[in-house]
């Protein structure tokens, strides 16, 4: 039997990417927030005088917004802020080529374990490191198509009145406090269009990494999905560990508009000192489909709850939702469905895995408004607990005003048995193998939905993170 | 101790990890290569504890007695040691994993005999899996389905025979597999369950069972009778035979408390 401190000689509780390479941003502002900051960011940008009238509106609103207390605790999180580099500009240039990729950055790829597989797949990608898209080339076949896939800035610059008729009108800046922050300081991010009728095959995506020691990253994404139009779009990351907090707060908005077909999928995987508070939403129109597919892993605390406003009549959304609370982690997490119109229709499914002192929360919303007539909403949220000491807890917020809706909700809440551990160990694994196997399966509703490569990678980071579980 | 045994069960007591009774009150048994053993005996005897003992099911406390496979000391050995070692036992209730197909749990189970220097073999596996559900009589689609998760009595106790089949122990301890089979499933299983013993005629069965019918298909070479914890008779198949004409009425009176 190994001893105690050869186990933890393997490391194998350290996080997996917790390294940072050297790369000497080229700008950064002070450290804090401020007008001033917000109009260095938007200055370097060389931004319209509207945008730089809206980040500074937005600021207004976040200084006005108290810290929400429900959710994680964020009693510290002001502390970080204060230390937090709003905007880090790592180098001057766009890339358009693997090649023009610097060196440190293709070293990072490559310690992140996927260079070789992904470096294909990021043919078509745009990788967003640090606050800015170093690498973003797009496939011929969809410009060909008139496939709008750009970095937000390069959205802004190119596409200045689709941009403006867009950007915030689904996640307005005074939606919550963080929105609003992010609407003052975001950088880096995508700017998505597919016109109407084209269909996508292969996914779009982005590669995402943090990089700099207490940078907040504030991405922004803005995707709309023309009439009748069909496209896949991945984000997935990982970020190096640090000795101080970091903050990520994301904002996407998306519009999936009549009959089209939208699906987000992100797995994000933060260091676990990351405050990850993001919001995402989407407004779907008339027979339109929206899907979030949402892996969180890491992070300190999370906060995030994909939603589906279903606007018109017989729109669709689905949330599957998998988080992963390790020691001293919390998730929380869920969705939001808005049904504001007759026969739409939506399922949230949710399943969590909290080890150690993980928590996790699922926190869902299901919202259907009077005249919304025969609208229908299931929910179902699973929680597996691996140790004594793990914790999970539901919220699931109905708000009814319309008697012909139906709603189901469902929850179960199961502990790693050691009659199944019994099971797996009498056919001749061991411990963390037959963990590994269970969480694997548990998952498995979710993890199929996953393109292959991602569904591996989630895989695998499941199985270190057993391998640390077993005392 | 008999040097020949494959299983060499001493003066075995256990019981439930801290409670006060032993379940298991001073068990021999001797079972060598290729040998059949059954255990008959009323609910609750101790039967089933005897084999999640030597298989090690952690929820049990050996208190006295020994245990030994190969020569081996087993009871040092982790559950997955002695599965690697050579002993499997089909569960009397066995357990669902939500999630995890029957194809997927066999080909980690045997990756897991490779360790990580070695892979398993796809193709291989394939083939193995498929000839043995062919051998159970399962359609193939059955491989994707997550194991005993919503499986029937009977297909549960086919799934167990057919994980045996693909792992080929030394050791099979079969818990009550005829129990919950119809008259055609039992005559498969059995089939199966000889089949294996015909490829090595070395592995040798522990049967437990409650009904006699199962031991006209697999034909055992020694019937124990065990009685609140204790091995109280052993025999030839004629055990079995009488045990089912008469019930355990004798043993109660002889081993009354
Ligand atoms: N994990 C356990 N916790 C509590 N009691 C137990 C446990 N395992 C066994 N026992 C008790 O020990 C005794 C023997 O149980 P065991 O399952 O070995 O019987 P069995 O001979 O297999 O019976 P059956 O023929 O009904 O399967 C029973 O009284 C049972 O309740
Ligand atoms: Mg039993």
């Amino acid at each position: 039997m190994p001893s105690n401190e050869v186990i933890q000689g393997l490391g194998l509780d350290d996080y997996k990417f917790g390294f940072v390479t050297d790369s000497e941003p080229v700008f950064r502002t002070r450290p804090g927030l401020d007008a001033d900051i917000v109009r260095q960011i938007s200055g370097r940008k060389d931004e319209p005088a509207w945008m730089l009238a809206r980040r500074l509106k937005a600021l207004k609103i976040y200084e006005s917004k108290p810290m929400p207390e429900w959710g994680g605790d964020l009693s510290e999180l002001q502390e970080t802020l204060d230390q937090t580099y709003f905007y880090v500009k790592p180098q001057e240039q766009m890339e358009r080529s693997w090649d023009d990729v610097p060196e440190n950055i293709k070293l990072t790829f490559e310690r992140l374990g996927i260079p070789e597989a992904e470096r294909k797949i990021l043919a078509g990608v745009g990788a967003q490191y640090d606050s800015e898209m170093v690498y973003h080339s797009l496939k011929e076949e969809w410009e060909a198509k008139g496939v709008i896939f750009d970095s937000i800035e390069d959205g802004l610059k190119n596409h200045p009145e689709l941009f403006r008729k867009y950007f915030g009108t689904v996640i307005p800046a005074a939606d919550n406090k963080f929105a609003a922050l992010n609407s003052a300081v975001w950088s880096g991010g995508s700017f998505v269009y597919i016109p109407p009728g084209v269909q996508l095959e292969t996914p779009l995506q982005a590669y995402f990494r943090v990089n700099q020691e207490r940078l907040g990253q504030f991405e922004r994404t803005l995707i709309i999905a023309d009439e009748g139009s069909r496209a896949h779009y991945i984000e997935g990351c990982t970020a190096p560990i640090y000795s101080t907090d970091s903050f990520h707060s994301g904002v996407i908005e998306i519009v999936v508009k009549k009959d089209a077909y939208f699906r987000y999928t992100t797995i994000q995987n933060w260091s676990n000192n990351m405050y990850n508070l993001v919001t995402q939403r989407a407004l779907v129109h008339r027979g339109a489909h929206m899907e979030w597919l949402d892996g969180n892993l890491g992070s300190k605390l999370t906060m995030k709850y994909p939603s589906c406003y279903l606007m018109e009549e017989g729109a669709h959304g689905d949330i599957l939702s998998i988080a992963y609370a390790g020691d001293g982690q919390h998730q929380d997490t869920g969705g939001k469905v808005i049904h504001v119109a007759p026969n739409t229709s939506s399922s949230i499914v949710s399943k969590s895995i909290s080890k150690g002192t993980g928590r996790s929360s699922y926190r869902g919303l299901c919202k259907v408004y009077d005249g919304a007539t025969n609208a229908k909403s299931n929910v179902e949220c699973d929680a597996l607990l691996i140790n004594e000491t793990s914790r999970t807890d539901t919220f699931p917020y109905i708000e009814i005003d319309e008697r012909s809706a139906s709603v189901g909700h469902e929850a179960t809440v199961s502990k790693v048995g050691d009659e199944q551990l019994f099971y797996l160990m009498s056919r001749g694994m061991d411990e963390a193998e037959a963990m590994a196997l269970i969480v694997r399966g548990f998952i498995e509703p979710i993890a199929k939905e996953l393109p292959l490569e991602y569904a591996v990678e989630l895989n695998r980071l499941i199985e270190l993170e057993m391998e640390g579980s077993v005392g | 101790m008999n040097d020949k045994a494959i299983l060499s069960v001493t003066g075995l007591r256990a019981r439930v990890a801290e409670e006060d009774l032993d379940i298991l009150r001073g068990v021999d048994l001797n079972i060598r290569p290729g040998e059949t053993h059954a255990i008959m005996g009323p609910n609750g005897s101790g039967k089933s504890t005897l084999a999640k003992v030597v298989a090690g099911h952690p929820a049990y406390q050996v208190t006295a007695g020994s245990v030994a496979f190969q020569g081996e000391d087993l009871l040092e050995m982790e559950p997955d040691e002695r599965s690697q070692a050579g002993i499997f036992m089909a569960f009397q209730y066995p357990i669902a994993i939500p999630g995890v197909s029957i194809a997927n749990f066999l080909r980690t189970a045997l990756q897991a005999r490779l360790g990580d220097d070695e892979e398993l073999d796809l193709f291989d596996f394939q083939e193995l899996l498929m000839e043995r559900m062919e051998l159970l009589d399962m359609d193939p689609s059955f491989a994707q389905r997550p194991i005993n998760d919503g499986f029937s009595g009977g297909e549960k106790k086919r799934n167990e025979i057919l994980q045996m089949s693909v792992l080929k122990p030394a050791l099979a301890l079969m818990d009550e597999t005829d129990s919950g089979l119809d008259i055609d499933a039992l005559k498969i299983v059995a089939h199966g369950v000889n089949t294996l013993r015909e490829e090595n005629p070395d592995m040798s069965v522990l049967l437990i069972t409650h009904y006699q019918r199962i031991l006209n298909h697999v034909i055992p070479d020694v019937v124990h009778v065990m009685y609140r914890g204790r091995i109280v008779e052993s025999g030839g198949p004629e055990v079995a035979m009488e045990l089912e004409a008469r019930g355990y009425e004798e043993y109660r009176i002889a081993h009354a408390v």
